[in-house]
């Protein structure tokens, strides 16, 4: 096998410093019978990395539930697919772009856009909504500032173009972030249950076909960049970020679908991290069959690119598929017409190896079974998290003013409004948005139908570090909660799970924890996962982030005139406090903000309590009794009326009675599976919650321009708007 | 032949990623920057070798396509 | 009333017209793919919003260069009704079919909100179901919206009557705090001189449904229906 391209010589180091550790590089040899050409090395290093591999957490993520009457296809294929009923599908899944939105904020955060939307559409559904979960360093932090900009233009630049409203997410500050944001992009797409496309191959001697934008020196090692620790020579690691071409992506996605609207193609892929040959690797795999490439037919973006380049790159807005044999005229004429490249690159078949030629010479041969097979996985030591400290509602001391301190709460940073952010997101493109950012969870319409999707991402890192048990039980159940405040049922989701270095006992005991939380509230709430994506390693000089779970959920609502936002919208009415309250302090908003203090358990979550008042909840909605509803979580009661005054424009009052807790443990205590409805119904509401065992007490009353908590304690309801809408843009507004 | 065609914004037209820069420019102590103004610069590669010919072929370009003459001047330079 | 929609590659708000269209008129427009150099016989085209040509080198340069807006222009010219709505509207400048150009957002971000719009002229085939002076609320989804043209064009689309919307706030008050972009004169719609073509950043197609809080959108629509059929 001599060839110019492989002159390179594979040394120990060379392997070492692929990522391939002494033990891997054993399998490897045994696996190759040989050494490896220098393109070999290149495979193994990608295919073996943490981000293709999941080597740290596949072993604890197989735990995971993942099934239920509504899943259509659960983890293992480009996104999860669940059934909306009519015949439909929604395709969807939550993906991190963390590390190159640190090194390069626009480019990391919009191809982590463009490839979310790419993984969805692969699958043949059209993208119809996207969500971004966003963590950043401390407002204080100098790069804080300029990665915000950044990160908010880059999914702005993408989503926009490609013409896919964005439509909901979470942003929150944390100095743990400090050297290392999470940008976290999700993307859920439409399509017929019964036209989804896969990515095993078949059918020996059939077309491998390679569609969309060539092939540059993007991001080449970028899937290992993902998995390494960041150190202070991250910010010249800037070349291997890859840049986006929204437009070309746009055209893909078209030109896809209209071929997708036949029967030609047996499986697609879409070329991600690792490009051609994790693409290439997974087809075979699934289908259990061999490929050929013919890398010289690639097309290229430039001059003298190796067949090791080729195969590593991970330039955007590419697809590999397979089609039937004799329509690939077919297919070329419309990527011709969308002007996108086209070319049959290699062939299917009958070894089971992936077998690289260059002008008909073999360049690498590596049997494929075994590579994936073989790639590690790592039961990795862990730790479980020690048990934080008890904070008793009763030594948390009461502010001097209720007011004072709910206004300073609802301007920090992490609970001021995001309006500044999703201004700058399309969220109203195909004219089905019927909950707008900013609420409990978004809704869009399925076009053409009543029915509509609600979607919300959530996430406490803070409950999660405290107790990553019961913050990750938190994340899904908050998720629940706020699909379920729409009125819509919950169906399942796609987990993020973005921690720090595995190898560390304690993180990875952070890990697991979540893991379990997650797993128990997903099986308690009929909540599978469906989809998913870990990013690890996320520290800097040895400071790990928040462990970071985030929650992507979808729920199905079958009229979406009837969906339910937080606004208040009459006067007069009751307010209904629904769950009860019993004064959990420990890691609460107030604690930080009022306090300073971050620390204390996280908030117990009663996943059957949790159940029942949701599922109460929704019945309420669809029985039309409800005109706001809103769940509780951070900031508790306080906020969550403060969060439906503004939205509404209409002011409420709350009667603090006397509940032995203390008025400020009442109002900001954050206890879970709670919601607040304002209703001119109440009676009906209590009856109706007695009967069915649900706590249910009227807190309150909707009226006038200011909020007041309880004998005369108010405040003006332009002086919250100020407070909760001026943050973010005046930290915008200042210099670095 | 190879040239390149630089595009401005014409006199009196405001330029707001200009103005940016700017500011930018002077919150990072750069002092006596007294304006910027932000453009865009195009590399061509075209087969015509006679000068003349080229220019006015790359006129014609700036006239139709490269740039807005309502709000844009362009300035062109050959590079043998 | 028969209309048709261009489709450039990019263009990304053809349902949302489409949809528009057909709940004003009953029918469903045609739809004209860019490369296309003769036009179907209708009454009103309308040329969405969107990335067209990715809105690369500027927004409407390239798509405004295309083969169908030649025939675009020959149709305005035959006093055809034509309308373009975001990119629609930076592409007719770029043509030439409206006078001066969009530049990027004074604040220099992407601005997608409900914005209040001002009818300036109601007088007009697409604005007659409307009063003049009357507050309206379209959504605005644009990186490029700020229009500039010398202040001699202003001048005279002011005296000719050819602004047809502004940003203002609720009260209809227009004042250089409801200028959401930038623009010259808060100008969010103007008019060529015979009437016929107008351009828009704001989008009215956005805002026909109860369901998208609120149906102002709709006056326009049905405007030109009563205007064109």
């Amino acid at each position: 096998m001599s060839n110019d391209f492989n002159a390179i010589e594979i040394t120990p180091e060379l392997i070492a410093e692929h990522g391939i550790t002494e033990e891997e590089r054993e399998v490897l040899m045994n696996i190759m019978g040989r050494m490896p050409t220098y393109t070999e090395l290149g495979i193994f290093s990608v295919m073996w990395s943490e981000h293709c591999s999941y080597k740290s957490s596949r072993f604890w993520l197989k735990t995971l539930p993942t099934e239920g009457p509504q899943v259509i296809c659960g983890p293992g294929e480009n996104a999860g697919v669940v059934d909306i009923g009519d015949g439909q599908a929604a395709i969807f899944k939550m993906e991190s772009h963390n590390h190159p939105s640190y090194i390069e904020p626009y480019q990391g955060a919009a191809t982590g856009v463009g490839g979310i939307m790419r993984d969805v559409f692969t699958m043949g559904a059209r993208p119809i909504a996207n969500l971004n979960a966003l963590r950043f360093g401390s407002p204080d932090h100098p790069k804080t500032r300029h990665l915000v900009s950044g990160v908010v233009a880059g999914i702005g630049g993408y989503g926009n173009c490609m013409g896919v409203p964005t439509v909901g997410g979470e942003t929150t500050f944390h100095p743990s972030y400090n050297g290392n944001i999470l940008v976290n992009a999700m993307t859920i797409g439409l399509a017929n249950a019964d036209k989804i496309f896969y990515s095993k191959a078949s059918g020996i001697g059939n077309p491998v076909v390679y569609v969309g934008s060539k092939t540059g020196r993007d991001g080449i090692h970028g899937a290992t960049m993902a998995s390494a620790e960041f150190d202070d020579n991250s910010d010249e690691k800037r070349p291997t970020v890859q840049v986006g071409d929204p437009f070309a992506e746009k055209l893909l996605l078209e030109a896809c679908l209209e071929l997708m609207a036949g029967d030609s193609i047996i499986s697609i892929q879409d070329m991600g991290a690792a490009g051609l040959t994790s693409s290439s690797v997974e087809m075979a795999d699934k289908g259990e069959v061999g490929i050929e490439l013919w890398l010289d037919k690639v097309p290229m973006r430039e001059e003298g690119m190796t067949p090791y380049e080729l195969m590593l790159s991970e330039s955007q807005e590419r697809m590999l598929m397979v089609l039937k044999p004799g329509r690939e005229e077919e297919a070329r004429k419309i990527f011709e017409k969308w002007e996108l490249d086209f070319a049959v690159i290699g062939t299917v078949t009958d070894t089971r190896h992936l077998v690289l030629k260059w002008d008909g010479e073999v360049v690498g041969d590596i049997p494929v079974p075994p590579l994936v097979d073989a790639s590690p996985m790592y039961e990795r030591p862990w730790e479980p998290t020690p048990k934080a400290v008890e904070i008793d509602a009763a030594s948390v001391a009461a502010p001097s003013s209720l007011t004072g301190a709910l206004k300073q709460m609802i301007g920090s940073p992490n609970m001021a409004s995001k309006r500044w952010i999703w201004e700058q997101y399309d969220h109203l493109v195909m004219g089905e948005t019927i909950q707008s950012p900013g609420g409990d969870a978004a809704v869009v319409r399925i076009p053409g139908k009543t029915k509509g999707i609600a979607t919300s991402s959530d996430c406490n890192p803070v409950y999660v570090k405290a107790d990553p048990i019961e913050g990750g039980k938190q994340a899904v159940a908050e998720c629940w909660r706020n699909i379920t405040a729409t009125g819509a049922k919950p169906l399942a989701i796609t987990n993020n799970m973005n921690f720090g270095n595995p190898e560390r006992p304690n993180i990875m005991g952070q890990f697991v924890g979540a893991i379990k939380g997650m797993s128990e509230a997903c099986i308690a709430l009929d909540f599978p996962v469906v989809s998913g994506n870990v990013s690890l390693y996320n520290e800097t000089k040895g400071e790990g982030i928040l462990p970071t779970p985030v929650i992507g959920g979808i729920g199905v609502i079958a009229d979406v005139a009837k969906s339910m936002n937080m606004a208040l919208k009459n006067a007069d009415e009751e307010l209904v406090l629904i769950g009860e309250t019993k004064g959990h302090m420990g890691s609460t908003l107030y604690l930080r903000e009022i306090e300073g203090r971050e620390e204390g358990t996280p908030p117990v979550v009663d996943l059957a309590v949790e159940r029942r008042n949701g599922d109460f909840i929704r019945d309420l909605i669809d029985a039309g009794l409800v005109s706001a509803c809103h769940d509780l979580s951070d900031g508790g009661l306080a906020c969550a009326v403060t969060d439906m005054a503004m939205a509404g424009k209409l002011g409420a009052t709350l009667s603090l009675t006397d509940s032995g807790l203390g008025n400020h443990v009442a109002l900001f205590a954050e206890d879970q599976g709670r919601y607040l409805l304002s209703t001119a119904n109440a009676d009906k509401i209590l009856e109706k919650a007695a009967a069915s065992g649900v706590p249910a007490t009227i807190v309150g009353k909707t009226g006038g321009d200011a909020l007041t908590l309880g004998d005369g304690d108010a405040i003006s309801l332009a002086e919250l708007v100020d407070a909760h809408e001026g943050w973010l843009p005046n930290y915008m507004a200042q210099e670095a | 032949m190879k040239a390149k065609v630089y595009i401005t914004l014409k006199n009196g037209v405001l330029d707001p990623q200009g103005k940016a820069i700017e500011h930018a420019l002077g919150a990072l102590d750069f002092g006596g920057v007294n304006e910027v103004r932000q453009g865009k610069m195009i590399e061509l590669d075209i087969a015509e070798s006679d000068e003349a010919k080229a220019k006015s072929q790359i006129e014609a370009m700036c006239e139709k396509l490269l740039a807005n003459t309502v709000i844009e001047n362009y300035a062109i330079e050959l590079i043998g | 009333m028969k209309s048709a929609v261009i489709l450039f590659p990019g263009t990304n708000r053809e349902n949302d017209a489409i949809a528009a269209l057909e709940q004003a008129s009953g029918s469903k427009p045609q739809l004209v793919w860019h490369g296309e150099t003769e036009l179907p016989k209708v009454d009103l085209i309308m040329i969405p919003g969107g990335f067209s040509y990715g809105d690369y080198l500027r927004s409407g340069a390239m798509a405004g260069k295309s083969p169908v807006m030649r025939a675009v222009a020959d149709q305005a010219k035959a006093g055809v009704s034509i309308i373009g709505v975001c990119n629609g509207f930076q592409i007719l400048t770029e043509t030439h079919l409206l006078p001066g150009a969009l530049m990027r957002n004074a604040h220099l971000k992407f601005i997608c909100k409900r914005a209040a719009l001002k009818i300036e002229n109601a007088e007009t085939r697409f604005t007659s179901k409307y009063d003049a002076g009357q507050v309206v609320k379209y959504p605005v989804a644009h990186h490029d919206g700020n229009y500039f043209a010398d202040s001699e064009t202003l001048d005279r689309l002011e005296g000719e009557g050819r602004v047809a919307l502004r940003y203002c706030d609720d009260d209809g008050v227009v004042a250089p705090e409801t200028n959401l972009n930038g623009s010259q004169r808060n100008i969010a719609g103007i008019l060529n001189e015979k009437g016929n073509v107008l351009g828009m950043m704001p989008h009215p197609e956005n805002a026909i449904d109860p369901l998208h809080g609120g149906i102002d959108g709709r006056g326009l629509f049905s405007s030109m229906v009563e205007a064109l059929s």
